[in-house]
């Protein structure tokens, strides 16, 4: 039995003073993307087809180069966030935390490993 | 980890069917929840039929008649019968609204009410709302002044008393917050539509001078964040408003003051 008064279970822990920053960021990824989005499709959309020198000098050009680079890493941690989003939503206790921790990694790892393929086509 | 399934002991029966009435010729089917926290079972969905031709035009009058003429035990609230105390909210055909203001007319087969989902309930059609209202005390839904009481009154421009259309005329019937997802799987820590709105009722008063401590109590990821825009709250509202815009218009000041 727990004789918390409702008013106590409704205030909980207070506000966390934060929030404002991610849902700004959420805002920031989610305006780059509606750009970079049909940017990619067109530059990848072009890449298509040749063969693998075709495609290594297509991504040496700096253009579709930094286009993919940059929708890999916005879009990554736009995906992040929404991901963390939903982990929030469903998951409560220590496994959300160890979630968020795996989400996190994961995000991190995934872009680290398209800049690295990225790069090695590109140079 | 949410439960996307109901627990055992709620999980709903077929309950008791009454008889239809003698000799009408125009017969309603009603299944109504019905649950008694004293008879240690489960919550049943209990089968009436009413003579429509003897019956009022809203729902709630049928559940009068119904609790009046064939079963005194159904439990529910109601007060004004006229949507302004909001007692009467309830699960009608799929709808969270208020029972005394939605027609009889407006469904279309068997009439099926449950009470307000995911909360607890008290018995049959009454939810309990203990939370609900500790969280809109929590939002402080009263004037805060710093300045010296004025010899009269606290002005406002007919502009600024316009500002509040839309926000004042809530009843808490808590039919938007429980039609929310995000509040269904974080009402302990989301404040959910209807105590949002209300925050924002008084975050937009232009004689109130807290503006600034009610938006450092709503900054958090939880209490405010959770809204993810799903506009069941607007599209539910009996008295027609729109709890999803006031909560971007509080969104929109919290980035406005930090970017």
């Amino acid at each position: 039995m727990n004789y918390l008064t409702d008013r106590k279970r409704a205030e909980g822990l207070g506000a966390s003073r934060g929030g404002t920053h991610e849902h700004w960021q959420a805002m920031v990824t989610s305006m780059l993307l509606v750009i970079l989005v049909p940017l990619f499709v067109i530059t990848f959309g072009l890449g298509l087809g040749g063969s693998y020198e075709e495609v290594l000098a297509y991504y040496a050009r700096p253009c579709p180069a930094i286009i993919t680079g940059l929708t890999l890493v916005v879009g990554i941690l736009h995906m992040m966030r929404e991901v963390r989003e939903a982990v929030e939503d469903y998951m409560h206790g220590l496994a959300e935390k160890l979630m968020l921790v795996a989400v996190a990694a994961f995000s991190y790892t995934m872009i680290a490993v398209g800049l690295f393929a990225l790069v090695k086509l590109a140079l | 980890m949410v439960e996307f399934a109901l627990p055992k002991n709620s999980r709903i029966t077929t309950g008791k069917t009454w008889p239809k009435p003698e000799g009408a010729t125009n017969v309603r089917k009603f299944q109504i929840y019905r649950w008694n926290p004293d008879d240690g079972k489960n919550p049943s969905v209990d089968t009436y039929f009413l003579d429509m031709d003897k019956c009022g035009p809203m729902v709630l009058d049928a559940l009068i008649k119904i609790k009046n003429e064939i079963d005194p035990t159904l439990t529910f609230r109601r007060s004004c019968r006229e949507g302004i105390c909001g007692s009467c909210a309830m699960n009608i055909d799929g709808i969270n609204t208020l029972a005394c203001i939605y027609g009889l007319d407006e469904i279309k087969g068997d009439v099926k009410i449950y009470p307000l989902p995911h909360m607890p309930v008290v018995k049959d059609l009454i939810p309990d709302l203990t939370h609900f209202y500790a969280q809109h005390a929590s939002i402080m839904p009263w004037l805060e002044t710093k300045t010296n009481r004025p010899a009269k009154e606290w002005k406002q421009s007919i502009e600024d008393r316009k500002k509040l259309d839309g926000l004042y005329e809530c009843v808490m019937c808590a039919s938007c917050s429980t039609s929310c997802p995000s509040y269904w799987w974080n009402g302990d820590r989301y404040l959910g539509p209807a105590a949002l709105l209300h925050a924002y009722r008084w975050i937009i008063d232009s004689r109130d001078e807290a503006t600034g401590e009610r938006l450092d109590n709503l900054e958090d990821p939880f209490k405010l964040y959770r809204c993810h825009t799903i506009m069941n709250c607007a599209k539910t509202c009996p008295k027609g408003l729109n709890p999803a815009k006031a909560i971007s218009h509080i969104k929109k000041m919290m980035i406005d003051r930090a970017v």
